[in-house]
């Protein structure tokens, strides 16, 4: 479970989090939910240590991450696995080295077990054979599956997606948005997305948090949001007249 | 960013730079995928460069002392091999460095940034500036050197050819010339050149591409700086070496 209590966060006169507090459940597929500007990326960054934040603080399992200092935050980090909005692969490294690195770095594994786990995280995102392939051969959605490889190959507590579906087509995004939800059961991870995709909301949100200009709007699951009927939410759910026009219709009806 | 915010983000990087590794073998394969990088890389282009400078410092040398008429042509071994170890080899070297490994180092960091690979790193608990920054300054420094000398020899065979052929000076007078009043000072001044130019040509386009921040015209803008901040560094700290350490050991 991840606790985020009041965060706040500001660069210069800009004030993008506003006292942010929410909780994040072991198991569950969490999504951050908001308009571009919202707030959506620097809450990740702020609860992954990439950017300080200027009160408040980060629980992992009750663990304060704001207050641990550099060795104890490396420690934590690799509890964690996090997918990149463009799979952040590295451009040098084969598929195969990008997600044996951590294993390379982090443990004393033998490199037929190194090997062992990389294909069988390979498997699990059904990349099989790609291993000698670099980052510049693969589609999109490939890079996604791979960096979700690599995310997951020390078996990581907490994973963080920013932007899964982002520059993918509809149908890749379910694959993704699937994989990332049996990943999550799986692995009995705490997982947390963040996204603007009323798919992903609608096919894996076990817990949504809406974001809107730096605060927290609304908090709940993905049937409690198709009850809401009016503001900001509501304008986010249904951004187009034509959607809006066909809830109020079926309400009609 | 104020000159003295650039001047503790580069000092406070560089501290980072050399901070313990997470894992040695890691660091030390990346040292060597650096040093086969930087010199390897470079090899061709300093063996054409610094034959041609030493034909060419044969070759004007020759030419004005034979105007003058009073000095013995065997002096011109002397020339050659002084001006190229204390001035010629290591400074060439370092600027043509400073611009193709420069560069280099400037865009691969500066896109690393701005594809998020560095918070990719950081988020696995990877100290990045240890990781990307220090293998790339300790093989500058391991593998400049070997090209500075590579250098020198290249342009001393460079001033042998360009004298004989322009009939300036014979073989012999040549050779005689590069065996007299030789100091090892000039020597150890050269190494300290070499390794002072080594940190600059890595450190500085380290450091401009770690910082980058926005998309890809900023990624040009910091390969540019990286090239023409290190290569003023590098003239100043020339300068100042020379100054400093010249006279003293001589």
């Amino acid at each position: 479970m991840i606790e985020v209590k009041d965060i706040t966060k500001s660069f210069g006169e800009q004030s993008v989090l506003k006292g942010i507090s929410a909780t994040f459940k072991e198991g569950k597929c969490n999504l951050v939910i908001g308009k571009s500007g919202s707030g959506k990326t620097v809450l990740l960054k702020t609860m992954v240590g990439l950017i300080e934040p200027n009160t408040g603080d980060v629980l992992y399992d009750g663990r304060s991450f704001t207050k641990m200092n550099f060795k104890e935050r490396k420690m934590i980090r690799r509890e964690i696995g996090m997918l990149f909005q463009g799979g952040a692969l590295f451009d040098s490294l084969t598929v195969e080295e990008n997600i044996r690195f951590p294993l390379d770095m982090f443990t004393t594994m033998t490199s037929e077990e190194k090997l062992q786990q990389v294909n069988s995280c390979l498997s699990r995102v059904n990349m099989v054979n790609t291993n000698k392939k670099f980052p510049g051969e693969l589609s999109g959605g490939m890079k996604k599956r791979v960096g979700i490889a690599r995310a997951i190959v020390l078996n990581p507590k907490y994973l963080f997606c920013d932007e899964p579906n982002s520059g993918l087509d509809p149908k890749t995004s379910l694959v993704i948005d699937a994989l990332i939800k049996e990943i999550t059961i799986e692995y009995q991870m705490t997982t947390v997305i963040n996204t603007h995709d009323m798919n992903s909301v609608m096919g894996i949100g076990d817990h949504v948090v809406f974001l809107h200009e730096g605060l927290k709007y609304w908090e709940g699951n993905r049937d409690e949001i198709m009850k809401i009927t009016d503001g900001e939410l509501f304008d986010f759910i249904f951004a187009s007249d034509f959607l809006k026009d066909l809830r109020r219709n079926a309400k009609v009806s | 960013m104020t000159f003295l915010e650039e001047i503790g983000g580069y000092l406070i990087m560089i501290r980072h730079a050399f901070s313990k590794p997470e894992k040695a073998a890691m660091y030390s394969k990346e040292t060597f995928r650096q040093m086969a990088d930087i010199g390897v890389g470079s090899l061709p282009i300093i063996a054409i460069i610094s034959t041609f400078i030493g034909a060419v410092t044969a070759v004007q040398f020759s030419y004005q002392l034979k105007s003058i008429g009073l000095v013995p042509m065997w002096w011109m071994g002397s020339i050659v091999r002084k001006g190229l170890i204390l001035e010629l080899a290591p400074t060439i070297t370092a600027l043509l460095l400073a611009g193709k490994v420069g560069s280099n180092i400037a865009t691969e960091l500066g896109s690393m940034r701005i594809s998020e690979q560095i918070d990719a790193y950081e988020i696995m608990g990877v100290n990045t500036r240890s990781y990307l920054v220090g293998p790339k300054i300790l093989a500058a420094m391991v593998v400049v050197p070997m090209l500075i000398v590579i250098a020198v020899f290249l342009g001393i065979i460079g001033g042998w050819a360009g004298g004989v052929l322009g009939n300036f000076f014979t073989t012999a007078e040549y050779i005689r010339g590069l065996q007299d009043d030789m100091k090892n000072w000039d020597v150890i001044v050269m190494f300290i050149k070499c390794l002072a130019f080594a940190f600059i040509i890595a450190s500085v386009p380290c450091y401009k591409g770690y910082t980058v921040s926005g998309g890809a015209l900023e990624i040009g803008k910091a390969s540019t700086q990286a090239v023409v901040y290190s290569s003023i560094v590098l003239i100043i700290v020339n300068f100042f070496i020379a100054f400093f350490l010249l006279d003293s050991g001589g």
